[in-house]
Protein backbone atom coordinates (compact mmCIF):
# COMPACT_ATOMS: atom_id res chain seq x y z
CA UNK A 1 0.00 0.00 0.00
CA UNK A 2 1.38 3.81 -1.16
CA UNK A 3 -0.46 6.29 0.90
CA UNK A 4 0.40 9.84 1.69
CA UNK A 5 -0.75 9.23 5.54
CA UNK A 6 0.57 9.00 8.58
CA UNK A 7 -1.18 6.13 11.05
CA UNK A 8 -4.49 4.45 9.80
CA UNK A 9 -6.06 5.38 12.48
CA UNK A 10 -5.39 9.36 12.21
CA UNK A 11 -6.84 9.90 8.79
CA UNK A 12 -9.69 10.93 9.22
CA UNK A 13 -8.83 13.07 12.01
CA UNK A 14 -6.11 14.62 10.16
CA UNK A 15 -7.82 15.04 6.94
CA UNK A 16 -10.53 17.37 8.83
CA UNK A 17 -7.50 19.33 10.04
CA UNK A 18 -6.56 20.03 6.51
CA UNK A 19 -10.10 20.57 5.75
CA UNK A 20 -10.59 23.15 8.16
CA UNK A 21 -7.13 25.38 7.09
CA UNK A 22 -8.11 25.20 3.78
CA UNK A 23 -11.71 26.40 4.12
CA UNK A 24 -12.32 28.20 7.76
CA UNK A 25 -13.88 30.98 6.23
CA UNK A 26 -16.73 28.27 4.91
CA UNK A 27 -16.88 25.51 7.29
CA UNK A 28 -15.88 24.88 11.04
CA UNK A 29 -14.35 21.09 12.26
CA UNK A 30 -16.11 20.29 15.59
CA UNK A 31 -13.79 17.81 17.77
CA UNK A 32 -15.07 15.05 19.72
CA UNK A 33 -17.28 14.16 18.53
CA UNK A 34 -15.91 15.09 15.40
CA UNK A 35 -18.36 17.21 12.77
CA UNK A 36 -18.22 19.76 9.99
CA UNK A 37 -20.64 21.98 10.16
CA UNK A 38 -21.13 25.83 7.87
CA UNK A 39 -19.17 28.80 9.80
CA UNK A 40 -22.03 31.06 9.91
CA UNK A 41 -24.39 27.71 12.14
CA UNK A 42 -27.17 27.77 13.58
CA UNK A 43 -28.84 30.15 10.83
CA UNK A 44 -31.56 31.12 12.56
CA UNK A 45 -34.86 30.35 11.11
CA UNK A 46 -33.68 28.26 8.48
CA UNK A 47 -33.78 24.41 8.24
CA UNK A 48 -31.00 23.12 9.02
CA UNK A 49 -29.70 20.12 6.38
CA UNK A 50 -27.19 17.19 7.73
CA UNK A 51 -25.94 14.47 5.63
CA UNK A 52 -22.83 12.34 6.46
CA UNK A 53 -21.97 8.42 6.00
CA UNK A 54 -18.26 7.17 5.61
CA UNK A 55 -15.01 8.75 5.35
CA UNK A 56 -12.96 7.92 2.08
CA UNK A 57 -16.31 9.96 -0.44
CA UNK A 58 -14.32 13.22 -0.33
CA UNK A 59 -15.23 15.82 -1.40
CA UNK A 60 -18.59 14.21 -0.36
CA UNK A 61 -20.12 14.96 2.38
CA UNK A 62 -18.02 17.46 4.42
CA UNK A 63 -16.76 19.19 0.94
CA UNK A 64 -20.47 20.04 0.70
CA UNK A 65 -20.82 22.57 3.71
CA UNK A 66 -21.62 25.74 3.49
CA UNK A 67 -23.96 28.74 1.55
CA UNK A 68 -26.67 26.90 -0.22
CA UNK A 69 -25.69 23.46 0.49
CA UNK A 70 -25.31 21.61 3.82
CA UNK A 71 -25.56 23.09 7.19
CA UNK A 72 -23.53 19.96 8.51
CA UNK A 73 -21.65 16.94 7.42
CA UNK A 74 -20.36 13.85 9.99
CA UNK A 75 -17.69 11.79 8.54
CA UNK A 76 -17.69 8.46 10.02
CA UNK A 77 -14.56 6.07 10.00
CA UNK A 78 -13.22 5.38 6.49
CA UNK A 79 -15.75 3.74 4.88
CA UNK A 80 -17.74 3.27 8.20
CA UNK A 81 -21.26 5.21 9.11
CA UNK A 82 -20.95 7.57 11.59
CA UNK A 83 -22.23 6.65 15.06
CA UNK A 84 -25.62 8.46 16.62
CA UNK A 85 -23.55 11.08 19.07
CA UNK A 86 -21.77 13.11 15.94
CA UNK A 87 -24.85 12.84 13.98
CA UNK A 88 -27.14 14.17 17.13
CA UNK A 89 -24.17 17.08 18.18
CA UNK A 90 -24.63 17.84 14.19
CA UNK A 91 -28.20 18.26 14.12
CA UNK A 92 -28.22 20.42 17.49
CA UNK A 93 -25.42 22.57 15.93
CA UNK A 94 -27.54 23.49 13.01
CA UNK A 95 -31.09 23.40 14.68
CA UNK A 96 -32.00 27.32 13.60
CA UNK A 97 -35.82 26.40 15.27
CA UNK A 98 -37.10 25.57 11.88
CA UNK A 99 -35.99 21.69 12.51
CA UNK A 100 -33.24 19.33 10.46
CA UNK A 101 -33.51 17.13 7.34
CA UNK A 102 -31.23 14.37 7.52
CA UNK A 103 -29.83 13.22 4.12
CA UNK A 104 -29.19 9.76 4.59
CA UNK A 105 -27.70 7.06 1.70
CA UNK A 106 -29.20 3.90 1.96
CA UNK A 107 -26.46 1.42 3.50
CA UNK A 108 -27.52 -0.49 6.29
CA UNK A 109 -25.05 1.02 8.50
CA UNK A 110 -26.17 4.76 8.12
CA UNK A 111 -29.77 3.98 8.47
CA UNK A 112 -29.08 2.61 11.28
CA UNK A 113 -27.46 5.37 13.19
CA UNK A 114 -28.86 8.07 11.36
CA UNK A 115 -32.83 6.34 12.41
CA UNK A 116 -31.02 6.21 15.90
CA UNK A 117 -29.93 9.73 16.36
CA UNK A 118 -32.74 11.26 15.29
CA UNK A 119 -34.52 9.40 17.65
CA UNK A 120 -32.12 10.80 19.71
CA UNK A 121 -32.29 14.81 18.78
CA UNK A 122 -36.38 14.38 18.96
CA UNK A 123 -35.90 13.64 22.43
CA UNK A 124 -33.99 16.75 22.93
CA UNK A 125 -36.52 18.69 21.35
CA UNK A 126 -35.20 18.86 17.54
CA UNK A 127 -37.94 18.37 14.83
CA UNK A 128 -36.03 15.65 12.64
CA UNK A 129 -36.84 14.51 9.48
CA UNK A 130 -35.22 12.00 7.21
CA UNK A 131 -35.03 10.97 3.01
CA UNK A 132 -33.30 7.70 2.12
CA UNK A 133 -31.13 8.27 -1.03
CA UNK A 134 -31.45 5.59 -3.09
CA UNK A 135 -30.49 6.45 -6.80
CA UNK A 136 -28.09 3.11 -7.62
CA UNK A 137 -29.98 1.28 -10.81
CA UNK A 138 -27.08 -1.65 -10.28
CA UNK A 139 -29.00 -3.46 -7.63
CA UNK A 140 -32.00 -4.52 -8.21
CA UNK A 141 -34.71 -3.29 -5.36
CA UNK A 142 -36.53 -6.40 -4.10
CA UNK A 143 -37.71 -6.75 -0.34
CA UNK A 144 -34.65 -9.56 -0.60
CA UNK A 145 -32.02 -6.99 -0.72
CA UNK A 146 -31.27 -3.70 1.67
CA UNK A 147 -32.80 -1.78 -1.90
CA UNK A 148 -31.03 0.42 -4.04
CA UNK A 149 -27.86 1.81 -2.84
CA UNK A 150 -27.67 5.64 -2.48
CA UNK A 151 -24.39 6.81 -4.09
CA UNK A 152 -23.18 9.97 -6.69
CA UNK A 153 -26.91 11.34 -7.15
CA UNK A 154 -27.09 12.75 -3.21
CA UNK A 155 -24.77 15.64 -4.39
CA UNK A 156 -28.01 16.58 -6.66
CA UNK A 157 -30.40 16.43 -3.33
CA UNK A 158 -27.60 18.09 -1.81
CA UNK A 159 -27.48 21.01 -3.73
CA UNK A 160 -31.18 21.49 -4.58
CA UNK A 161 -32.40 21.05 -1.68
CA UNK A 162 -29.79 23.17 0.40
CA UNK A 163 -30.78 25.85 -1.90
CA UNK A 164 -34.42 25.54 -0.67
CA UNK A 165 -33.44 25.71 2.53
CA UNK A 166 -31.99 28.29 2.12
CA UNK A 167 -34.28 30.70 0.58
CA UNK A 168 -36.45 29.87 3.43
CA UNK A 169 -38.42 26.35 2.24
CA UNK A 170 -39.96 25.11 5.57
CA UNK A 171 -39.02 21.26 7.02
CA UNK A 172 -42.24 19.82 5.13
CA UNK A 173 -41.16 21.57 1.51
CA UNK A 174 -37.48 20.05 1.65
CA UNK A 175 -38.56 16.95 2.94
CA UNK A 176 -41.00 16.77 -0.09
CA UNK A 177 -38.39 18.18 -2.63
CA UNK A 178 -35.60 15.87 -1.29
CA UNK A 179 -38.09 12.72 -1.86
CA UNK A 180 -38.92 14.30 -5.54
CA UNK A 181 -35.33 14.61 -6.81
CA UNK A 182 -34.58 11.35 -5.54
CA UNK A 183 -37.17 10.03 -7.27
CA UNK A 184 -35.87 11.41 -10.71
CA UNK A 185 -32.49 11.09 -9.95
CA UNK A 186 -30.76 7.07 -11.62
CA UNK A 187 -27.21 6.54 -10.91
CA UNK A 188 -24.84 3.44 -12.55
CA UNK A 189 -21.26 3.21 -11.58
CA UNK A 190 -18.24 1.78 -13.23
CA UNK A 191 -14.72 0.23 -11.40
CA UNK A 192 -11.46 -0.10 -13.29
CA UNK A 193 -9.41 -1.10 -10.20
CA UNK A 194 -10.35 -1.70 -6.40
CA UNK A 195 -9.12 1.18 -4.03
CA UNK A 196 -7.23 0.50 -0.62
CA UNK A 197 -9.15 1.07 2.70
CA UNK A 198 -6.21 2.24 4.81
CA UNK A 199 -6.48 0.30 7.47
CA UNK A 200 -6.98 -2.62 5.63
CA UNK A 201 -3.93 -2.42 3.92
CA UNK A 202 -5.03 -4.60 0.73
CA UNK A 203 -7.39 -3.96 -2.82
CA UNK A 204 -10.99 -4.41 -1.57
CA UNK A 205 -11.51 -6.19 -4.14
CA UNK A 206 -9.77 -8.58 -6.78
CA UNK A 207 -10.33 -7.33 -10.22
CA UNK A 208 -8.17 -8.65 -13.24
CA UNK A 209 -6.13 -6.57 -14.99
CA UNK A 210 -8.19 -6.56 -18.26
CA UNK A 211 -11.68 -6.34 -16.20
CA UNK A 212 -13.67 -4.06 -15.68
CA UNK A 213 -16.86 -4.34 -13.06
CA UNK A 214 -20.19 -2.56 -14.13
CA UNK A 215 -22.63 -1.29 -11.11
CA UNK A 216 -19.64 -1.12 -8.82
CA UNK A 217 -20.85 0.64 -5.21
CA UNK A 218 -19.23 3.19 -3.03
CA UNK A 219 -17.20 1.33 -1.11
CA UNK A 220 -16.22 -1.30 -3.70
CA UNK A 221 -18.95 -3.33 -3.40
CA UNK A 222 -19.66 -5.42 -6.46
CA UNK A 223 -22.36 -4.52 -9.05
CA UNK A 224 -24.01 -6.51 -11.56
CA UNK A 225 -21.59 -7.53 -13.97
CA UNK A 226 -17.78 -7.74 -14.49
CA UNK A 227 -16.27 -7.67 -18.12
CA UNK A 228 -13.35 -6.92 -20.51
CA UNK A 229 -12.41 -3.48 -20.86
CA UNK A 230 -14.17 -1.79 -23.61
CA UNK A 231 -13.78 1.84 -25.30
CA UNK A 232 -15.32 4.32 -22.97
CA UNK A 233 -18.33 4.62 -25.43
CA UNK A 234 -19.10 1.20 -24.85
CA UNK A 235 -19.28 1.54 -20.97
CA UNK A 236 -20.68 4.40 -21.16
CA UNK A 237 -24.07 3.17 -23.14
CA UNK A 238 -23.88 -0.02 -21.16
CA UNK A 239 -24.03 2.27 -17.97
CA UNK A 240 -26.41 4.48 -19.70
CA UNK A 241 -29.50 1.39 -21.05
CA UNK A 242 -30.13 0.65 -17.37
CA UNK A 243 -30.41 4.40 -16.01
CA UNK A 244 -32.38 5.57 -19.31
CA UNK A 245 -34.63 2.47 -19.00
CA UNK A 246 -35.21 2.80 -15.43
CA UNK A 247 -36.69 5.60 -14.75
CA UNK A 248 -37.73 5.70 -17.51
CA UNK A 249 -36.25 8.64 -19.14
CA UNK A 250 -38.25 10.02 -22.25
CA UNK A 251 -37.91 12.35 -25.44
CA UNK A 252 -38.43 16.03 -24.38
CA UNK A 253 -36.83 15.12 -20.65
CA UNK A 254 -34.51 17.81 -19.76
CA UNK A 255 -31.91 16.36 -17.55
CA UNK A 256 -28.92 17.28 -15.38
CA UNK A 257 -25.61 15.22 -15.79
CA UNK A 258 -23.05 14.39 -13.22
CA UNK A 259 -20.04 12.54 -14.56
CA UNK A 260 -18.49 11.34 -11.16
CA UNK A 261 -14.86 10.72 -11.46
CA UNK A 262 -14.16 7.77 -8.12
CA UNK A 263 -10.85 8.94 -7.20
CA UNK A 264 -8.64 7.61 -9.34
CA UNK A 265 -9.36 8.62 -12.90
CA UNK A 266 -8.14 11.64 -14.27
CA UNK A 267 -10.53 14.44 -15.90
CA UNK A 268 -9.61 13.95 -19.28
CA UNK A 269 -11.44 10.44 -19.32
CA UNK A 270 -14.01 11.78 -17.91
CA UNK A 271 -14.28 14.10 -20.14
CA UNK A 272 -14.55 11.68 -23.08
CA UNK A 273 -17.14 10.12 -21.26
CA UNK A 274 -19.88 13.41 -20.51
CA UNK A 275 -19.16 13.53 -24.62
CA UNK A 276 -20.34 9.93 -25.57
CA UNK A 277 -23.11 10.65 -22.58
CA UNK A 278 -23.69 13.84 -24.75
CA UNK A 279 -24.62 11.87 -27.87
CA UNK A 280 -27.11 9.38 -26.52
CA UNK A 281 -28.66 12.01 -24.88
CA UNK A 282 -29.08 14.24 -27.80
CA UNK A 283 -30.23 10.63 -29.91
CA UNK A 284 -32.85 10.44 -27.74
CA UNK A 285 -34.35 13.83 -27.65
CA UNK A 286 -33.15 14.54 -23.92
CA UNK A 287 -31.86 18.31 -23.51
CA UNK A 288 -28.63 17.76 -21.29
CA UNK A 289 -28.98 21.34 -19.50
CA UNK A 290 -26.97 21.37 -16.84
CA UNK A 291 -23.80 18.90 -15.94
CA UNK A 292 -21.12 18.79 -13.52
CA UNK A 293 -17.78 16.47 -14.17
CA UNK A 294 -14.86 15.88 -11.83
CA UNK A 295 -14.77 13.84 -8.74
CA UNK A 296 -17.52 14.16 -6.30
CA UNK A 297 -18.63 11.54 -4.61
CA UNK A 298 -15.15 9.21 -4.64
CA UNK A 299 -13.99 5.66 -3.34
CA UNK A 300 -10.52 6.71 -1.88
CA UNK A 301 -8.40 6.07 -5.25
CA UNK A 302 -10.52 3.70 -7.38
CA UNK A 303 -10.50 4.58 -11.01
CA UNK A 304 -13.60 4.47 -12.70
CA UNK A 305 -16.77 6.38 -12.81
CA UNK A 306 -20.76 6.77 -11.68
CA UNK A 307 -22.94 8.60 -14.22
CA UNK A 308 -25.84 10.18 -12.95
CA UNK A 309 -28.76 11.62 -14.65
CA UNK A 310 -31.28 14.02 -12.82
CA UNK A 311 -34.90 14.84 -14.79
CA UNK A 312 -35.26 18.40 -14.15
CA UNK A 313 -38.69 20.38 -12.87
CA UNK A 314 -38.52 24.23 -13.39
CA UNK A 315 -38.15 24.41 -9.47
CA UNK A 316 -35.21 22.43 -9.51
CA UNK A 317 -33.15 24.20 -12.33
CA UNK A 318 -33.75 27.63 -9.85
CA UNK A 319 -32.96 25.97 -7.25
CA UNK A 320 -29.90 23.93 -8.95
CA UNK A 321 -28.77 27.32 -10.19
CA UNK A 322 -28.55 29.37 -7.15
CA UNK A 323 -26.25 30.48 -5.43
CA UNK A 324 -23.72 27.76 -3.42
CA UNK A 325 -20.46 28.19 -1.44
CA UNK A 326 -18.56 25.36 -0.25
CA UNK A 327 -15.44 23.63 -0.30
CA UNK A 328 -16.37 21.80 -3.65
CA UNK A 329 -19.39 23.70 -5.37
CA UNK A 330 -19.23 27.09 -5.89
CA UNK A 331 -21.31 29.35 -7.97
CA UNK A 332 -23.13 32.67 -8.28
CA UNK A 333 -22.08 34.10 -4.75
CA UNK B 1 -22.43 -22.43 39.74
CA UNK B 2 -24.25 -19.10 38.91
CA UNK B 3 -22.28 -17.01 36.56
CA UNK B 4 -21.87 -12.89 38.38
CA UNK B 5 -19.79 -10.10 37.59
CA UNK B 6 -16.32 -11.91 37.90
CA UNK B 7 -17.88 -14.12 34.72
CA UNK B 8 -19.20 -10.87 32.85
CA UNK B 9 -16.10 -8.70 32.85
CA UNK B 10 -13.92 -11.83 31.87
CA UNK B 11 -16.53 -12.64 29.03
CA UNK B 12 -16.01 -9.10 27.63
CA UNK B 13 -12.25 -9.23 28.13
CA UNK B 14 -12.09 -12.68 26.01
CA UNK B 15 -14.06 -11.16 23.87
CA UNK B 16 -11.77 -7.86 22.96
CA UNK B 17 -8.98 -10.23 22.91
CA UNK B 18 -10.08 -12.67 20.21
CA UNK B 19 -11.70 -9.63 18.52
CA UNK B 20 -8.56 -8.30 18.23
CA UNK B 21 -6.62 -12.20 17.53
CA UNK B 22 -8.79 -12.32 14.28
CA UNK B 23 -9.69 -8.94 13.04
CA UNK B 24 -7.80 -9.33 10.23
CA UNK B 25 -9.71 -12.75 9.85
CA UNK B 26 -12.83 -10.59 10.08
CA UNK B 27 -11.91 -8.14 7.70
CA UNK B 28 -11.15 -10.32 5.14
CA UNK B 29 -14.53 -12.51 5.08
CA UNK B 30 -16.23 -8.62 5.21
CA UNK B 31 -13.83 -7.74 2.15
CA UNK B 32 -15.32 -10.53 0.17
CA UNK B 33 -19.10 -9.89 0.66
CA UNK B 34 -19.58 -6.30 1.93
CA UNK B 35 -16.45 -3.20 2.37
CA UNK B 36 -13.82 -4.69 4.42
CA UNK B 37 -14.20 -3.10 7.66
CA UNK B 38 -16.24 -5.43 10.35
CA UNK B 39 -12.83 -6.70 12.13
CA UNK B 40 -11.20 -3.22 12.43
CA UNK B 41 -14.93 -1.61 13.59
CA UNK B 42 -15.32 -4.53 15.91
CA UNK B 43 -12.02 -4.17 17.42
CA UNK B 44 -12.26 -0.22 18.02
CA UNK B 45 -15.16 -0.82 19.73
CA UNK B 46 -13.68 -3.38 22.35
CA UNK B 47 -10.81 -1.38 22.41
CA UNK B 48 -13.05 1.75 24.06
CA UNK B 49 -14.93 -0.67 25.93
CA UNK B 50 -11.58 -2.49 27.68
CA UNK B 51 -10.77 1.10 28.64
CA UNK B 52 -14.06 1.31 30.22
CA UNK B 53 -14.15 -1.93 32.31
CA UNK B 54 -11.73 -0.23 34.33
CA UNK B 55 -14.00 2.27 36.00
CA UNK B 56 -16.27 -0.13 36.11
CA UNK B 57 -17.51 -0.26 40.20
CA UNK B 58 -16.93 -3.73 41.97
CA UNK B 59 -20.24 -3.82 43.17
CA UNK B 60 -21.89 -3.55 39.50
CA UNK B 61 -24.08 -6.50 38.71
CA UNK B 62 -23.48 -7.99 34.87
CA UNK B 63 -26.46 -6.11 33.83
CA UNK B 64 -24.48 -3.03 34.46
CA UNK B 65 -21.07 -4.65 32.38
CA UNK B 66 -23.07 -5.31 29.78
CA UNK B 67 -25.17 -2.08 29.57
CA UNK B 68 -21.37 -0.18 29.39
CA UNK B 69 -20.46 -2.46 26.31
CA UNK B 70 -23.69 -1.63 24.45
CA UNK B 71 -23.28 1.94 24.91
CA UNK B 72 -19.66 1.70 24.36
CA UNK B 73 -20.40 -0.02 21.04
CA UNK B 74 -22.92 2.11 19.78
CA UNK B 75 -20.62 5.16 20.49
CA UNK B 76 -17.66 4.22 18.36
CA UNK B 77 -18.34 0.68 16.02
CA UNK B 78 -20.44 2.75 13.84
CA UNK B 79 -21.39 1.14 10.28
CA UNK B 80 -24.79 -1.55 10.67
CA UNK B 81 -22.43 -3.57 13.66
CA UNK B 82 -22.45 -1.04 16.16
CA UNK B 83 -26.48 -0.57 16.25
CA UNK B 84 -26.55 -4.19 15.91
CA UNK B 85 -24.46 -5.12 18.71
CA UNK B 86 -24.97 -2.27 20.83
CA UNK B 87 -28.70 -3.32 20.93
CA UNK B 88 -27.80 -6.77 21.67
CA UNK B 89 -25.89 -5.84 24.89
CA UNK B 90 -28.38 -3.61 25.85
CA UNK B 91 -31.76 -5.94 25.55
CA UNK B 92 -29.19 -8.51 27.28
CA UNK B 93 -28.51 -6.41 30.05
CA UNK B 94 -32.53 -5.54 30.36
CA UNK B 95 -33.19 -9.07 30.34
CA UNK B 96 -31.05 -9.46 33.51
CA UNK B 97 -31.73 -6.35 35.40
CA UNK B 98 -29.59 -5.86 38.55
CA UNK B 99 -29.13 -9.51 39.20
CA UNK B 100 -26.03 -10.46 40.69
CA UNK B 101 -26.07 -14.11 40.24
CA UNK B 102 -27.39 -15.65 36.66
CA UNK B 103 -28.66 -19.11 36.76
CA UNK B 104 -29.34 -20.96 33.50
CA UNK B 105 -32.46 -19.98 32.66
CA UNK B 106 -31.20 -16.16 33.22
CA UNK B 107 -28.41 -16.80 30.84
CA UNK B 108 -30.69 -18.18 28.17
CA UNK B 109 -33.30 -15.28 28.71
CA UNK B 110 -29.92 -13.09 27.84
CA UNK B 111 -28.99 -14.48 24.98
CA UNK B 112 -32.54 -14.57 23.49
CA UNK B 113 -32.99 -11.02 24.22
CA UNK B 114 -29.79 -10.23 22.18
CA UNK B 115 -31.14 -12.33 19.35
CA UNK B 116 -34.14 -10.43 19.55
CA UNK B 117 -32.99 -7.06 19.64
CA UNK B 118 -30.72 -7.87 16.51
CA UNK B 119 -33.84 -8.93 14.66
CA UNK B 120 -35.38 -5.65 15.39
CA UNK B 121 -32.83 -3.47 14.79
CA UNK B 122 -31.77 -5.20 11.59
CA UNK B 123 -35.03 -6.91 10.72
CA UNK B 124 -33.37 -9.85 9.20
CA UNK B 125 -34.37 -13.67 9.84
CA UNK B 126 -32.60 -17.10 9.90
CA UNK B 127 -31.88 -17.74 5.96
CA UNK B 128 -30.73 -14.20 5.02
CA UNK B 129 -27.00 -15.12 5.60
CA UNK B 130 -26.51 -12.37 8.74
CA UNK B 131 -25.30 -12.67 12.20
CA UNK B 132 -29.11 -14.03 13.51
CA UNK B 133 -27.60 -17.02 11.46
CA UNK B 134 -25.60 -17.63 14.69
CA UNK B 135 -27.57 -16.37 16.66
CA UNK B 136 -30.79 -18.24 16.37
CA UNK B 137 -29.24 -21.60 17.18
CA UNK B 138 -27.32 -20.46 19.70
CA UNK B 139 -30.42 -19.08 21.51
CA UNK B 140 -31.87 -22.00 20.29
CA UNK B 141 -29.37 -24.66 21.63
CA UNK B 142 -28.93 -22.95 24.97
CA UNK B 143 -32.69 -23.37 25.38
CA UNK B 144 -32.62 -26.54 24.90
CA UNK B 145 -29.39 -27.44 27.00
CA UNK B 146 -31.13 -25.25 29.78
CA UNK B 147 -34.15 -27.61 29.59
CA UNK B 148 -31.84 -30.60 29.71
CA UNK B 149 -30.64 -29.58 33.18
CA UNK B 150 -27.16 -28.39 32.03
CA UNK B 151 -25.04 -26.21 34.09
CA UNK B 152 -24.48 -22.66 32.57
CA UNK B 153 -21.24 -23.12 31.46
CA UNK B 154 -22.75 -26.12 29.52
CA UNK B 155 -25.46 -24.23 28.45
CA UNK B 156 -22.92 -21.18 27.19
CA UNK B 157 -20.59 -24.04 25.08
CA UNK B 158 -23.54 -25.44 23.43
CA UNK B 159 -24.63 -22.11 22.42
CA UNK B 160 -21.05 -21.12 21.53
CA UNK B 161 -20.84 -24.53 19.66
CA UNK B 162 -24.23 -23.89 17.84
CA UNK B 163 -23.17 -19.90 17.00
CA UNK B 164 -20.34 -21.78 14.91
CA UNK B 165 -22.19 -23.82 13.20
CA UNK B 166 -24.45 -21.29 12.09
CA UNK B 167 -21.62 -18.68 11.07
CA UNK B 168 -20.47 -21.96 8.79
CA UNK B 169 -23.87 -22.70 7.52
CA UNK B 170 -23.99 -19.11 5.95
CA UNK B 171 -21.35 -20.14 3.62
CA UNK B 172 -23.68 -21.39 0.28
CA UNK B 173 -26.73 -18.63 1.56
CA UNK B 174 -27.43 -15.71 -0.80
CA UNK B 175 -27.13 -12.63 1.25
CA UNK B 176 -31.00 -10.95 1.46
CA UNK B 177 -29.65 -8.22 4.24
CA UNK B 178 -26.86 -6.21 4.57
CA UNK B 179 -24.20 -4.71 1.92
CA UNK B 180 -24.05 -8.25 0.98
CA UNK B 181 -27.10 -8.19 -0.43
CA UNK B 182 -26.32 -6.36 -3.17
CA UNK B 183 -23.86 -9.36 -4.78
CA UNK B 184 -26.66 -11.69 -5.27
CA UNK B 185 -25.48 -15.22 -6.01
CA UNK B 186 -21.83 -13.90 -5.95
CA UNK B 187 -22.46 -13.86 -1.81
CA UNK B 188 -22.68 -17.58 -2.00
CA UNK B 189 -19.07 -19.85 -0.98
CA UNK B 190 -18.24 -16.63 1.58
CA UNK B 191 -19.10 -16.75 5.36
CA UNK B 192 -21.04 -14.05 6.60
CA UNK B 193 -18.37 -11.75 8.91
CA UNK B 194 -21.15 -11.04 11.57
CA UNK B 195 -22.04 -14.74 12.30
CA UNK B 196 -18.47 -15.54 12.08
CA UNK B 197 -17.38 -12.61 14.71
CA UNK B 198 -20.87 -13.76 16.92
CA UNK B 199 -19.37 -17.03 16.85
CA UNK B 200 -15.85 -15.84 18.49
CA UNK B 201 -18.08 -13.89 20.68
CA UNK B 202 -20.04 -16.68 22.18
CA UNK B 203 -17.01 -18.89 22.70
CA UNK B 204 -15.59 -16.06 24.87
CA UNK B 205 -18.43 -16.18 26.73
CA UNK B 206 -18.50 -20.36 27.16
CA UNK B 207 -14.63 -20.04 27.78
CA UNK B 208 -15.06 -17.20 30.75
CA UNK B 209 -17.72 -19.41 31.82
CA UNK B 210 -15.79 -22.36 32.20
CA UNK B 211 -13.10 -20.41 33.46
CA UNK B 212 -10.12 -21.90 31.49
Amino acid sequence: MKKLINDPKNVVAESLDGLELAHGDILRVHRDPDFIVRADAPVQGKVGIVSGGGSGHEPLHGGFVGYGMLSAAVPGAVFTSPTPDPIVEATKAVDGGAGVLHIVKNYTGDVLNFETAAELAEAEGITVKSVIIDDDVAVQDSTYTAGRRGVAGTVFVEKIVGAAAEQGADLDAVVELAQRVNANVRTMGVALTACIVPHAGVPSFDLPEDEIEIGIGLHGEPGRERIKLEPVDVIVDRMLDPILSDLPFASGDRVAVLVNGMGGTPLIELYIALRRVGQVLEEKGISVLRTLVGNFTTSLEMQGMSISVLRLDDEMIELYDAPVQTAALRWGR
Amino acid sequence: MSLGITWTTDWIRRTAEVIGEHRVELITLDREIGDGDHGENLDRGFTAVLAKLDGLSPEAAPGDALKLVATTLISTVGGASGPLFGTAYLKAAGAVGQANELDGSAVVALLTAARDGIVLRGKAEVGDKTMVDAWTPAVDAAAAAQEAGRSEAEILDAAATAAAEGAAATEPLVARKGRASYLGERAVGHRDPGAQSTALILRAAADAARGD
